[in-house]
C-alpha cells in the first residue's frame, strides 16, 4: 500500500508491530492502541520512533498524555464510509495541539484526500497506486471551503468579508 | 432571493469537475460499484428499479425563474420530460443516464443549482418554510439562516461519512410549515428577553420504521452560536452514533438510547469547548448573507382591488381563490400555492412545459420567484391580488388551478413501487385513486382540510406517519398490504398516527378511507371541527368500528 507524506509518495519507515511481535531492537514502529497504552514506558525509551494506531472507537482522550511522546498518530478508516476518524482527527489537531504525523489508514481513496487534508491529516497509507500518484492534482480540487477547521484555509464567508472591505478602500 | 457570488459558483463548478472525474473512473472499472456508490450518492444519484434517478436541491424551496427553467431543460434533454417534487425541497428526475449526468449538473451549475448532498449519508439539503420571508407575523426570513447553514454544512470534512444521512429544518413562524419535529435537527428562530435573534434546538425527531417526535435539547441558542451547537450535536453523534446496524443508526436512536438529559450534557460539554471558536458569527457575516437576499419593490396596493372584487363572482375562481390564496405580510399581495395533484395524476409531477409555463408566470406576476414546499406543491410567493384574476386563467390553462390545496385530494406519496428499489408496495396508483373517489369539490370542500400521506415502504418518505390518514404499504405473502394510521400531523403540534386495524388490500384502501371520511362526517360536532380535531377528541375507536364493522 503506498504511502503519501508531505504530499508525495514515499517509503515508510514504520515497521508495524501486532500485539504479540516480539520487539526489534532499533527502526520505527507502529503499535496497536492497546499494546501501546500497555507498555508506554517499554516502548517510549528504546531507540527508534514510535507511532501508535488508534481505533476509531477508541475515546481519543486516553492518548492525550502521549502525544508529546509519540512520533506519528495512525487513524483507521475500517472503511471509507465510515467516519469517525475525521472527528478524531480534528480534536487532535485542533483541541490538543498534536504536531505530529497524522496519518490515514484502512480504506483511502483519492476521494477523501480534501477532506483529510482538511481535517489534519498530514500522511496517507493509501489503497490504490494510481490515487497515490493522483494525490498532488486531487488535493489541489477544491479552492472553495465553507467551514472553518484547523487547516487554517480562509472560509467563503471571510474571504467575501475581506473582499468586501478591500473593494471599501477609498471609497 | 439569494444570489450566488463567485466564490459559490467556483465551488459547484469544482464540484461537478470532481464528479465528472468520478463518473469516468466508475466507466472504465477504476471504481467499483462498492466505492462509487458512496460517491454518486453525495452527488444525489441513486440506482433506482428502471434506471439512475437524479435528485437536485432547491434549498430551504426558493427557486429563481431562470433555475426553474434549467430545470426543464434538464427533464427535457436529459430525462423524459417531467420532474417530479418531492417532500425534501428537492426535485427528482427518474430516467437519466449516468453518462450524461455530469453534463446535466454542469448545466444547472451555471445557474447556481447543484446535488450535493441531497443522499448519502451526510448533511442533506437544508429546507425550510416555502413561505420565507413572505409569511405574516415571522421573526425573520429563516432563509439567511438557512443559507448560513446549508454553506456551513455542504462538503464539510468531519461530517461528509456520518452513520447515516441528516435532515435540517428550520421555521421562524409559530405555525409550523417545515416540519421541524420530524427533522434530525429542528431550528425554529426565536427572539429572547433582550430582543436578540437564536433559535429553540430540537434533535431526534424522524419517521422511517422507528418514528420519533423531536425534543427540545435547548430553548435558546443565540444565532452567533448556531454553527458551533450544530457542530457540537453532529460530532457526538458521528462518535457514538450506532454504525453496527443501519436501521438504528440515526441520531433518533443515539437519543432516545441515552436519554435527552444524556444527549445534551454530552453536546453541552462539546460545545463548550468550540463555541467561542471561529465558528462565533458575528454580525457582520450575518449581514453580509442578508444583503445579498433581494426582496421585490412591492407597490402600494389596495386591499381588495377591483380586479378582484369583480372576479369573486364566478364560483370556480372563488373555489379556487378559498384553497391556493393566503395572505402576505405586505398588503395587496398574496402567496399562491399551485396544486401539482391534479386529479388522477401522481403527486408531485411537473411537466418541462408546466415548468417553462410557470416560470414565465413567475416573471410577469411573482418577481421571477418560486417556492418548493413539503407538500409536494409549489407557491408563488408574491402576487398582487390584483393579479389573483388573470393568474388563475393561465394556470387553468396549464392544469395547474386544481382547487385542491389542503383538501383531501393533495395527497403526499412517495414514488413507491412504480419507480423505487426499496419500496414494497405501490403508493401512486393508491393516491391516483383516492383522488378520483374524492374529485368532486364540492365534497373534499365540505371535508375541510384533511392531509393523506401514502408511503410504499417502512422507510416513510410519503410521511405516512404524520398524516392525518397516513396509509403504508408492506409486503405480506408476496401481496400489497396497506396499514392505515389517523391523527397523525406535521406542524407545531406534530404527532404520529395511530393504527386503526389489521391492514387491508389493495383494492380496499380507497373503501376503507371513504369510511374513516364517513365516520368523520357523522362524527364531527360542526361543520368546522377538522378531522384531525374530531380524532384528537375521541381516538381511534369510533372509526376502527365504522371500517371494520363489516369487513
Amino acid at each position: 500500500m503506498p504511502l503519501v507524506n508531505g504530499g508525495k509518495i514515499a517509503d515508510d519507515s514504520f515497521v508495524k508491530l501486532a500485539v504479540d511481535t516480539p520487539l526489534p531492537e532499533s527502526g520505527d514502529i507502529l503499535v496497536p492502541a492497546e499494546r501501546f497504552v500497555g507498555e508506554a514506558e517499554v516502548l517510549l525509551k528504546r531507540a527508534g520512533r514510535v507511532g501508535v494506531i488508534w481505533p476509531n472507537s477508541r475515546d481519543i482522550d486516553e492518548l492525550v498524555p502521549y502525544l508529546g511522546k509519540v512520533a506519528a498518530v495512525a487513524l483507521v478508516f475500517p472503511t471509507f464510509r465510515d467516519g469517525r476518524a475525521y472527528s478524531q482527527a480534528r480534536l487532535l489537531r485542533e483541541r490538543y495541539n498534536y504536531r505530529g504525523e497524522l496519518r490515514a489508514t484502512g480504506q483511502i481513496l483519492r476521494d477523501q484526500f480534501v477532506f483529510m487534508l482538511r481535517a489534519g491529516f498530514d500522511s496517507f497509507e493509501v489503497k490504490k497506486q494510481a490515487d497515490a500518484e493522483a494525490f498532488m492534482q486531487t488535493a489541489k480540487r477544491y479552492s472553495v471551503f465553507y467551514q472553518p477547521t484547523g487547516d487554517g484555509r480562509i472560509t467563503a464567508l471571510h474571504r467575501r468579508m475581506q473582499l468586501r472591505h478591500s473593494e471599501g478602500v477609498g471609497t | 432571493m439569494y444570489a450566488y457570488d463567485e466564490i459559490d459558483r467556483t465551488l459547484v463548478n469544482e464540484r461537478v469537475s470532481e464528479f465528472r472525474d468520478q463518473v469516468k473512473r466508475r466507466l472504465s472499472g477504476e471504481l467499483t460499484e462498492d466505492e462509487f456508490k458512496i460517491l454518486r450518492l453525495q452527488n444525489g444519484v441513486y440506482l433506482q428499479l428502471h434506471a439512475y434517478m437524479f435528485r437536485v436541491a432547491i434549498p430551504y424551496g426558493t427557486l429563481a425563474t431562470n433555475q426553474l427553467r434549467a430545470l426543464a431543460h434538464v427533464a427535457r434533454k436529459y430525462d423524459r420530460g417531467y420532474g417530479h417534487f418531492t417532500t425534501r425541497q428537492n426535485i427528482q428526475f427518474n430516467w437519466i443516464k449516468l453518462a450524461e449526468l455530469p453534463d446535466a449538473l454542469a448545466d444547472l451549475a451555471k445557474v447556481g443549482i447543484h446535488a450535493m448532498q441531497t443522499s448519502g449519508n451526510n448533511m442533506r439539503n437544508v429546507t425550510s418554510d416555502q413561505w420565507a420571508g413572505v409569511a405574516p407575523g415571522e421573526i425573520e426570513d429563516p432563509r439567511i439562516w438557512s443559507e448560513l447553514i446549508r454553506q456551513h454544512t455542504t462538503l464539510h470534512p468531519e461530517f461528509s461519512f456520518l452513520p447515516r444521512k441528516f435532515k435540517i429544518a428550520i421555521t421562524a413562524s409559530d405555525h409550523d410549515r417545515a416540519a421541524i419535529k420530524i427533522h434530525d435537527i429542528g431550528l425554529k428562530l426565536i427572539k429572547n428577553e433582550e430582543g436578540e435573534t437564536g433559535f429553540e434546538v430540537l434533535v431526534g425527531g424522524g419517521l422511517g420504521r422507528t418514528p420519533f417526535i423531536g425534543k427540545t435539547i435547548k430553548h435558546f441558542v443565540h444565532g452567533r452560536d448556531i454553527l458551533s451547537y450544530i457542530e457540537a450535536i453532529l460530532r457526538v453523534y458521528n462518535q457514538y452514533g450506532r454504525r453496527d446496524n443501519i436501521y438504528k443508526a440515526r441520531i433518533k436512536i443515539l437519543v432516545h438510547e441515552l436519554g435527552i438529559e444524556k444527549f445534551s450534557r454530552e453536546v453541552e460539554e462539546e460545545w463548550q469547548h468550540i463555541r467561542n471558536s471561529s465558528l462565533q458569527i458575528d454580525d457582520e457575516v450575518i449581514e453580509d448573507i442578508r444583503s445579498r437576499f433581494t426582496y421585490p419593490n412591492y407597490e402600494k396596493l389596495p386591499h381588495m382591488p377591483d380586479e378582484l372584487r369583480q372576479a369573486t363572482a364566478d364560483a370556480d375562481f372563488e373555489a379556487w381563490r378559498k384553497n391556493s390564496v393566503s395572505p402576505h405580510k405586505v398588503q395587496g399581495y398574496s402567496i399562491v400555492t399551485i396544486s401539482l395533484k391534479p386529479i388522477g395524476a401522481p403527486p408531485g409531477d411537473a411537466t418541462a412545459e408546466q415548468m417553462d409555463a410557470l416560470a414565465d408566470l413567475a416573471d410577469k406576476y411573482s418577481f421571477g420567484e418560486i417556492r418548493v414546499g413539503h407538500e409536494q406543491n409549489l407557491a408563488l410567493p408574491h402576487v398582487a391580488k390584483r393579479d389573483l384574476p388573470a393568474l388563475w386563467k393561465a394556470l387553468d390553462k396549464l392544469g395547474l388551478a386544481t382547487p385542491n390545496v389542503n383538501l383531501i385530494t393533495d395527497i403526499i406519496a412517495c414514488p413507491g413501487l412504480d419507480y423505487c428499489s426499496l419500496a414494497n408496495a405501490r403508493s401512486i396508483p393508491i393516491a391516483q385513486e383516492l383522488t378520483r373517489r374524492f374529485a368532486n369539490h364540492e365534497l373534499a370542500n365540505l371535508i375541510g382540510r384533511l392531509h393523506i400521506n401514502i408511503s410504499g415502504c417502512i422507510n416513510a418518505c410519503g410521511h405516512h406517519h404524520v398524516g392525518h390518514i397516513g396509509i403504508l404499504g408492506v409486503e405480506k405473502n408476496g401481496e400489497e398490504i396497506y396499514q392505515i394510521t389517523i391523527g397523525g400531523r406535521a406542524d407545531e403540534a406534530a404527532a404520529l398516527g395511530n393504527l386503526i386495524g389489521p391492514g387491508v388490500k389493495f383494492d380496499e384502501v380507497a373503501d376503507v378511507i371513504e369510511d374513516v371520511v364517513e365516520a368523520y362526517l357523522a362524527l364531527r360536532e360542526r361543520p368546522e371541527e377538522l378531522f384531525i380535531d374530531t380524532v384528537k377528541r375521541l381516538g381511534v375507536e369510533p372509526f376502527k368500528e365504522r371500517v371494520y364493522a363489516t369487513r
